[in-house]
């Protein structure tokens, strides 16, 4: 580290444009933890468990199935649980206060979702109150809602009208990219007010299976059984139900991914371009190095280590801004993209970018700087 | 008191900010009418370093480009949307529902509502209305192999008469009590098995494509048709309740008298809406979602297309100190500097402006497919780059243009000649 005074000699003789550098990383690292954290909130990564089946009417989500299928699905070998949902779809005061409301079965909820976890103390309330209601943790905190708050939320399915729910308990998902906006209320009393022609007909099954690598053929079971029958089914593990709902995002995904490429691109030009400039001025400086004997390499190192200094801290306080930033973008685009998580596996893989950028864009210039001979960039003063 | 006095004063300087950007963008393009300095210099000394030159117009074309391309998607989806309503059509749903997946009203009010004022009439059949039940059914996406949801509208036989602008392309109409399919053009390419002549089996019902209709690039193109009688027994739902009305009205200006006539019904428990602002509602969230993703990242990569102008202007700036300094020696005066270098910033990000909107212009028409979130069901639509669009791409070019090269030429114009000089 000998050489690290002249380095920092080197970086601050032009404290402008070494703040406008350093700027381009940081803006360049912000958005490129942005796209990702936005790419993330699409494909929903890691939120499905290998242990879950998912079962859906054949013909689409929107389809109900029978609840009597429940029992049928039990019988199957390698079915430990199964819990059923229906979509509620209301609507709490105004229309943009949208989070998805789903109608449990409150004896299989936790052994099938176990990563939603509720206090046992809010679990026995909601056992006993018909009307009770848990709601995740950011959705409560969205709308304010505190334990014994009495919710209503306005339907036009299930014969309509305003229904009135008690919250009774807030659940947290274990792992941050669990979602927390849903909102939780009993089959019984659902089953109880909505028409007859309805009744005993369920959205979408979920299942445990006991052995992971046994969920195919679970899932082929089930829909054998169900074969010819009018209600049809289809049994798709978790992460390929969560894989094929992302697909049907189309092209959202690959535009993202284009305009980070075209970022990244456009970055890797502004700064190699300013570090091309900067080595360029420096010409008969770097030859009067080599005329006193620094050699090749050093003369490479000194380029390189400026320019992967700056991408280093640049990239840093573009992560650090991020970090900051990102709660409260979160906040402000919940009610479209609720899940919005900076993990830390982006950060190192910005840092990482980053660093590349800046050993790319130092090479160019600094091995012209090594190939210089030293006669012709002495002539030029 | 207080926030609303700030608030106020935040209002005021960015309007004078804005104003000032306004006028220094003004001023540096009409420059080299009254500068004493000639173009040609700027021209010159752009060749002389034209590979910063090139690095700042890729910058600035860049972010025109994802700025210009983002609003665009908005635009097409939100004008597929809109092209679905008719401005001569009223939607009639069930009171409260806001979308047609969450309604439910009965044939009986569906017939009544045909004898209100307003209602379009044909000599045969009565009042010109469809009633729709709308499902959602997922097939095979020919690209990808896997299911996608498309939804399905049962309406009724005269629907042509009533969605004036969707006409049959190839094959003919369903015949009404069949099983029998006509499918939009768009879902007609996405979906495996929905071509002309095909027979598919979905809901327990086997179907026929016999035809392909051309709903003139609306949200119909990506659906799929049938009658919806049929299409209430497949899908095993009551045989008298539908999901919407869709009603053609005499004309546009009958739709108040109409709605009146039905909501001062005391029998009906149902909203009136202009079919426009229906599909126009239905494209917010959608839109609102784009335009703020979009926004966001335009803004960012403007701050970094800003950052490497000014890089460059600043090194354009310290390569040209003599220069300069001969030039004020010479007689030129400060501002005829500060102008000349003020014109070639502009010139720089004009060019990078009209760069990245030609780059995204054949985006123009190019479709793409996304999910509606209100139907759950894939939606095909298209970019759309308007003229308006790419003003406001050069315009947003030329502001990064003067943020870049204003604190640059100002730096240049005041640097003392003496000193300048001295550096030679």
């Amino acid at each position: 580290m000998k050489f690290a005074r002249i380095i920092f000699a080197n970086l601050k003789r032009k404290p402008i444009r070494l703040l406008l550098t350093l700027g381009s990383f940081a803006v360049a690292l912000l958005l490129f933890s942005f796209l990702a954290v936005v790419r993330g909130a699409f494909i929903l990564n890691d939120v499905a468990s290998a242990n879950r089946l998912i079962v859906i009417n054949r013909t689409s989500i929107i389809n109900l199935i029978p609840l009597s299928y429940r029992d049928k699905i039990l019988r199957i070998p390698g079915v430990t649980y199964v819990t059923h949902y229906n979509w509620f779809g209301g609507i709490y005061q105004r229309e943009e206060n949208f989070f998805p409301q789903f109608v449990i079965d409150p004896e299989n909820q936790r052994q099938v979702m176990p990563e939603l976890v509720v206090s046992d103390d809010q679990w026995n309330a909601f056992l006993k109150d018909r009307q009770g209601a848990i709601a995740g943790a950011k959705t409560a905190e969205r709308f304010g809602w505190k334990i014994g708050d009495r919710i209503p939320i306005k339907t036009t399915l299930y014969g309509g009208g305003a229904w009135e729910f008690n919250l009774v308990g807030i659940y947290h998902g274990k792992r941050p990219q669990d979602d927390d906006t849903q909102f939780w209320f009993r089959w019984d009393y659902f089953e109880e007010r909505i028409p007859q022609e309805v009744k005993g007909q369920i959205g979408w099954y979920v299942l445990r299976v006991k052995d992971p690598d046994d969920a195919p053929r679970v899932a082929k079971a089930i829909d054998a059984e169900f074969l010819n029958s009018p209600n049809e089914t289809k049994t798709e593990t978790e992460s390929t139900w969560i894989a094929n709902w992302v697909k049907q995002w189309g092209n959202i995904q690959v535009l993202i991914l284009t305009i980070g490429g075209v970022v990244f691109f456009t970055l890797l030009l502004v700064t190699g371009n300013t570090m091309a400039i900067s080595v360029r001025e420096r010409t008969s400086e770097l030859a009067v190095f080599k005329a006193i004997g620094f050699s090749d390499r050093s003369v490479l190192f000194f380029v390189l280590a400026e320019s992967i200094t700056i991408s280093l801290f640049g990239g840093l306080t573009g992560l650090l801004l991020a970090k900051l930033l990102m709660p409260v973008l979160a906040k402000g685009l919940s009610s479209i993209l609720p899940i919005l998580i900076l993990s830390w596996g982006i950060l190192g893989l910005g840092l990482l970018t980053a660093l590349l950028v800046g050993l790319l864009s130092g090479l160019l210039p600094g091995l012209g700087a090594m190939r210089l001979r030293v006669v012709n960039a002495l002539r030029r003063v | 008191m207080l926030p609303k006095l700030f608030f106020g004063l935040v209002i005021t300087l960015a309007a004078i900010f804005v104003f000032l950007l306004g006028l220094t963008i003004l001023v540096g393009l009409l420059a080299p009418f009254f500068n004493t300095v000639p173009v040609s210099y700027n021209f010159r000394s752009i060749r002389a370093r034209w590979t910063s030159t090139i690095v700042a117009i890729v910058g600035i074309a860049g972010t025109v480009g994802v700025f210009v391309a983002m609003l665009s998607l908005a635009r097409g989806f939100k004008a597929t949307m809109v092209a679905s309503g008719s401005p001569g059509n009223a939607l009639v749903m069930r009171a409260g529902s806001s979308s047609e997946m969450m309604g439910g009203i009965t044939l009986e009010t569906i017939k009544h509502l045909g004898d209100k004022t307003g209602v379009a009439r044909d000599a045969t059949r009565g009042a010109l209305l469809t009633q729709d039940v709308v499902g959602v059914v997922a097939l095979p996406l020919v690209s990808t192999g896997t299911d996608a949801n498309v939804q399905v509208r049962g309406v009724s036989p005269n629907v042509l008469q009533i969605r004036t602008f969707v006409r049959i392309a190839q094959g003919r109409m369903f015949q009404p009590g069949l099983t029998e399919l006509v499918v939009g053009q768009n879902a007609s390419k996405t979906y495996a098995g929905l071509q002309l002549g095909n027979t598919i089996t979905f809901a327990g019902g086997r179907w026929k494509v016999v035809g392909v209709f051309d709903a003139g690039g609306s949200a119909f193109d990506s659906e799929v048709w049938c009658d919806s009688t049929i299409l209430n027994q497949i899908l095993q739902r009551p045989s008298n309740i539908f999901q919407s009305a869709t009603i053609h009205l005499t004309s546009p200006g009958e739709f108040q008298s109409f709605k009146d006539a039905v909501i001062s019904d005391p029998q009906m428990n149902v909203d009136v809406v202009r079919e426009i602002d229906y599909y126009a509602k239905q494209s917010t969230t959608m839109t609102k979602l784009i335009t703020v993703l979009g926004s966001i990242v335009a803004i960012i990569m403007a701050v970094g297309a800003v950052f490497g102008a000014l890089n460059t202007m600043y090194s354009a700036v310290a390569e040209r100190g003599r220069e300069i300094a001969t030039m004020r020696a010479l007689g030129f005066s400060n501002l005829n500097v500060l102008l000349s270098f003020l014109f070639e910033a502009l010139l720089i990000s004009i060019v990078g402006g009209l760069i990245g909107c030609l780059a995204v212009l054949p985006l123009n028409g190019l479709t793409t497919s996304t999910m509606n979130f209100q139907t759950f069901s894939n939606l095909a639509f298209a970019f759309k780059i308007t003229f308006d669009l790419l003003l406001m791409g050069i315009v947003f070019a030329l502001v990064m243009g003067v943020l870049g090269g204003l604190l640059p030429a100002i730096r240049a114009s005041i640097r003392p000649v003496a000193v300048a000089l001295r550096d030679l």
